[in-house]
Order: structure tokens, then C-alpha cells, then sequence
């Protein structure tokens, strides 16, 4: 207890700011991994092509690698710091995940609700936002759910550079007090306050779209 | 004046030659019936008239818009032209009125409370005034068919295409969305082009009848002469089938 009271606003501090890539890169994540999806079912081939390319990339590469790419590399021709580096990492890789996950989501939906959109004269991206989309993301909801957990868990890679995140703290607190075991209960601990509200209300979220239709 | 026309209409899935040599012309508020045999190409004909199926070669226009010139706004055509499925293919993800609302609202932002309003006056003309704020999964498939139509007839096209629609219909939901059908036939200036089995519907309703096997049209006669005298023999052959169960 003493060690949680004694490093407490370090704690908090990283917890801040473990929060605020896990919201930053959800976003990011989510916009790019639909976007990416829909390229793959364009119909025009290289567009498929770029889309799956990016996917491909992305998922296929460690994400400490991608992190350290945009620290070490990118950051020199523009710089950044780690927190924004790591976020950044974290963002396209996990995009690439959603990409997939969307993407099967668009699959399932019946080929029927595209062309009677199409026939009823929306445009392919109108159809896609009032009528695929809403569809896909509701099959696809338990796998985004897994989704935005593993980020959040996947956020503590920021540690590597520097980017003042709940692990980060934890190694700090450990180096310093010596208390390794303790600190990183105390961490894990702030790690749940984040993802178990997350799954309960991907859950709920689940149920009620469930009961909605 | 001719609401559609076919012109030499190529169309290829691959190396499958689907339709061969379309020729037709149907005119503004004529009502007419395409039958054939199963894998004769019907529904690839209808499917061309609204872009959901390219053509390769001839001409096709619909409304005077040219559908095999690339120049051509596909999405103008199709606010002219309706479509109805075998399948319904309501928005799944929307309810009765908001299936009906949503492509007047987006396509031809049409004002809100006109919107309604004219949704509600559909509902009521297809008997389903009551199931407006249902969900599609909460209504039978003759409900669902007829909130199609309904769909269809909110964007206030001047042509309607209809591929099987009482096909995949319990045999007692059949006769409700018939009777919605020759509600709409009535209608003068609306131009209809149906794929049907129901020959006591085309008897009733068409103006004329067309006949397909193999992706040809081999007949093309007015309905009278069609049902009393069919001068193909595979017409003859499909009629004495299809009247016969
Ligand atoms: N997307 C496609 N790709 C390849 N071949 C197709 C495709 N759609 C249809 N065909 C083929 O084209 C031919 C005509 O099919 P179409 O669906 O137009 O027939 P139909 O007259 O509507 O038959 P049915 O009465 O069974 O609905 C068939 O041989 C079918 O196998
Ligand atoms: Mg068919």
C-alpha cells in the first residue's frame, strides 16, 4: 500500500497517459481499418491490392519493430516523441487488424442489401454508410471488442521509447523502489481499470444490438 | 414515346454469352411480362436495364440515357427506374418507414415531413400502415414484398422492374402482393417489366409478353396472341408446362 501511496501521481501519470494513446490509437485504428477494408472490396483490382498491401504490412511485423521504425527513423526527418512515435506504431498497426476484421464483417453482410441500396439509387458510398457498414460492424462488434483490448495491453511497447506510459512508470517505480513484483501488481491492476470497463461494455453493447434487431 | 430500349444488346459473363442479339423496345406506361425457362436469362436481361449487370456490346437506353456509354450517370438512372427482388433485399438495419424514407431523403432530399408523409400514404396503399416502425425480421415475406415495392415507388420512378417477386412467397402471400402490382399496372404512365411464373397475373395485366430461352428472346407478341396462339414451339412447350401444376 505504501507503494502505491509514495509513487501514486507517477502512476496516474502514466496511467493518463496509457489512456490517452489507448484513445488516440482506437480512433486512428478504426477510421484507417474501415478505410483500408473497403479498399479491399473495391472493385477495381489495384485498389484491392494497395488495401491488402498496407494490411499485409502492418499485421505481419512486430509492433515494437513498427514503433522503433517510427522512433529511430522517422523521427528524423520529422520529429517526435516516443509517446507520439508509439501511438502512432500502435494506431497502424492494430489498423490493419480492424482492416481484417471489417472487412470479413462486409463479407457477411448479404451481397442483397449493396444491390437493393444500389437499384433504390443510393450512390456505393452512401449504401456502404447507412446500410453495409452498420450491418458489418455490428457481426464484426465481438471481434473489435478483442480488438480494442489487445491495444490497449498492446499501448505498453510505448515503455521502449520512452513514451511516460503505465508501463514505463512501473519500470521506474520498480528501478527505483526495488519492489518489482509489487509494482508491477500495481500496474496491472490500472491496466484493468481500462479493459474490464472496456469488455463489459463491448458486452453490453453486443446484447442490446442483439435485441435490436 | 420508348421508356426502354434494347439495341443489339451483348452481354458476356466471361466466355458465357448470356443474352444474344437483344432486340426490344417497350414504351411508356406498358406494362410487359418476360418468361422463359430457368437459365434462359431473365434476370440478367432485367438486371441490365438498371446497371446492375454491364452489357458488352449494342445499345441500351433507358429514359434516352445510353446505360453502355460511360458518360452516363448511372445513379441518375437509376432514381428513374425501381427495382423489386425476389429476395426483398429490404435494408435489414432499418425499420418498415425507414427502408421506404431513407433513398428520397439521401437521393432527392426530399423535405423531412413530406418524406413521411408520402411513406406513410405507401404503407397505407400496401396495407401495412401498421407495421411502420417494425423491423424487416419482424414481418412475413409477403409484408416484406410489399414494403419493397412501396420502397421502390417512394423515389416516384417512372419504370419498375420486377424480377420473381412472388417467387420466394408462401403460396397464400402471393395473391396480396399481385394485387399490389396490378394497383400499380392501372397506373398509366408507369412502365413495368416483370419476370413472373404467375401466367394468370400476365393473362391480366400485360400489354405484351415476351418469351426467352438460351439468351435469345424468341417471342415477342401481344398477351392475347402470346397465351392463344405462341408461334415458337419451345413457347408452346414452356406454356403447356407451367399451366400444367
Ligand atoms: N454472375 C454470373 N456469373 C456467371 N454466370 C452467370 C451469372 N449470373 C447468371 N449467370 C448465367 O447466365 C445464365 C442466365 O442466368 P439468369 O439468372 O439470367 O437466368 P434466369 O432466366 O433468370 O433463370 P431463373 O429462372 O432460374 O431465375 C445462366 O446460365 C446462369 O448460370
Ligand atoms: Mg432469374
Amino acid at each position: 500500500m505504501d507503494l502505491l501511496q509514495n509513487n501514486f501521481s507517477t502512476f496516474l501519470q502514466g496511467f493518463g497517459y496509457t489512456l490517452l494513446s489507448s484513445v488516440i490509437a482506437l480512433v486512428v485504428s478504426m477510421i484507417l481499418g474501415t478505410f483500408f477494408a473497403i479498399l479491399q472490396i473495391l472493385p477495381q483490382k489495384w485498389v484491392q491490392k494497395v488495401g491488402n498491401i498496407y494490411v499485409q504490412v502492418f499485421r505481419n511485423i512486430p509492433l515494437l519493430i513498427i514503433t522503433f521504425f517510427f522512433f529511430l527513423v522517422v523521427a528524423k526527418v520529422i520529429p517526435m516523441n516516443g509517446f507520439t512515435a508509439g501511438t502512432i506504431a500502435l494506431s497502424l498497426y492494430t489498423s490493419a487488424f480492424i482492416a481484417e476484421t471489417v472487412r470479413a464483417g462486409i463479407l457477411s453482410v448479404n451481397s442483397g442489401q449493396m444491390e437493393g441500396a444500389r437499384a433504390n439509387g443510393l450512390s456505393f458510398w452512401q449504401a456502404m454508410q447507412h446500410i453495409v457498414l452498420p450491418q458489418a460492424f455490428k457481426i464484426a462488434l465481438p471481434s473489435l471488442g478483442n480488438q480494442f483490448i489487445n491495444l490497449v495491453k498492446n499501448s505498453s511497447i510505448l515503455a521502449f521509447v520512452g513514451g511516460l506510459d503505465l508501463m514505463y512508470q512501473g519500470n521506474m517505480v520498480a528501478a527505483n523502489t526495488f519492489d518489482t513484483f509489487g509494482t508491477y501488481i500495481i500496474v496491472a491492476l490500472f491496466y484493468l481499470v481500462i479493459t474490464l470497463p472496456l469488455s463489459y461494455y463491448m458486452q453490453h453493447l453486443e446484447r442490446k444490438l442483439k435485441h435490436a434487431a | 414515346m420508348s421508356m426502354i430500349e434494347f439495341k443489339n444488346v451483348e452481354k458476356y459473363y466471361g466466355n458465357f454469352h448470356a443474352l444474344k442479339n437483344i432486340n426490344l423496345e417497350i414504351d411508356e406506361g406498358e406494362t410487359v411480362v418476360l418468361i422463359g425457362p430457368s437459365g434462359s436469362g431473365k434476370s440478367t436481361l432485367i438486371r441490365t436495364v438498371n446497371g446492375l449487370e454491364e452489357i458488352q456490346e449494342g445499345q441500351l437506353l433507358v429514359n434516352g440515357f445510353d446505360l453502355h456509354d460511360p458518360k452516363t450517370d448511372i445513379n441518375r438512372i437509376r432514381k428513374n427506374v425501381g427495382m423489386v427482388f425476389q429476395h426483398f433485399n429490404l435494408y435489414d438495419n432499418k425499420s418498415t418507414i425507414e427502408n421506404i424514407m431513407l433513398a428520397p431523403r439521401l437521393v432527392l432530399k426530399r423535405d423531412e415531413a413530406e418524406n413521411k408523409k408520402m411513406a406513410m400514404a405507401l404503407l397505407e396503399k400496401v396495407g401495412l400502415a401498421d407495421k411502420a416502425a417494425n423491423m424487416p425480421s419482424e414481418l412475413s415475406g409477403g409484408q416484406k414484398q410489399r414494403v419493397a415495392i412501396a420502397r421502390s415507388l417512394a423515389m416516384q420512378p417512372k419504370a419498375l422492374l420486377f424480377d420473381e417477386p412472388t417467387s420466394a412467397l408462401d403460396p397464400e402471400m402471393i395473391g396480396d402482393v399481385l394485387d399490389v402490382m396490378r394497383d400499380i399496372a392501372k397506373d398509366s404512365s408507369m412502365t413495368m417489366l416483370v419476370v413472373t411464373h404467375e401466367m394468370s397475373f400476365a393473362k391480366a395485366v400485360a400489354d405484351r409478353v415476351i418469351f426467352m430461352a438460351d439468351g435469345q428472346i424468341l417471342e415477342d407478341s401481344s398477351t392475347e396472341a402470346f397465351f392463344n396462339n405462341p408461334t415458337e414451339p419451345r413457347a408452346q412447350q414452356f406454356l403447356s408446362q407451367v399451366e400444367h401444376h
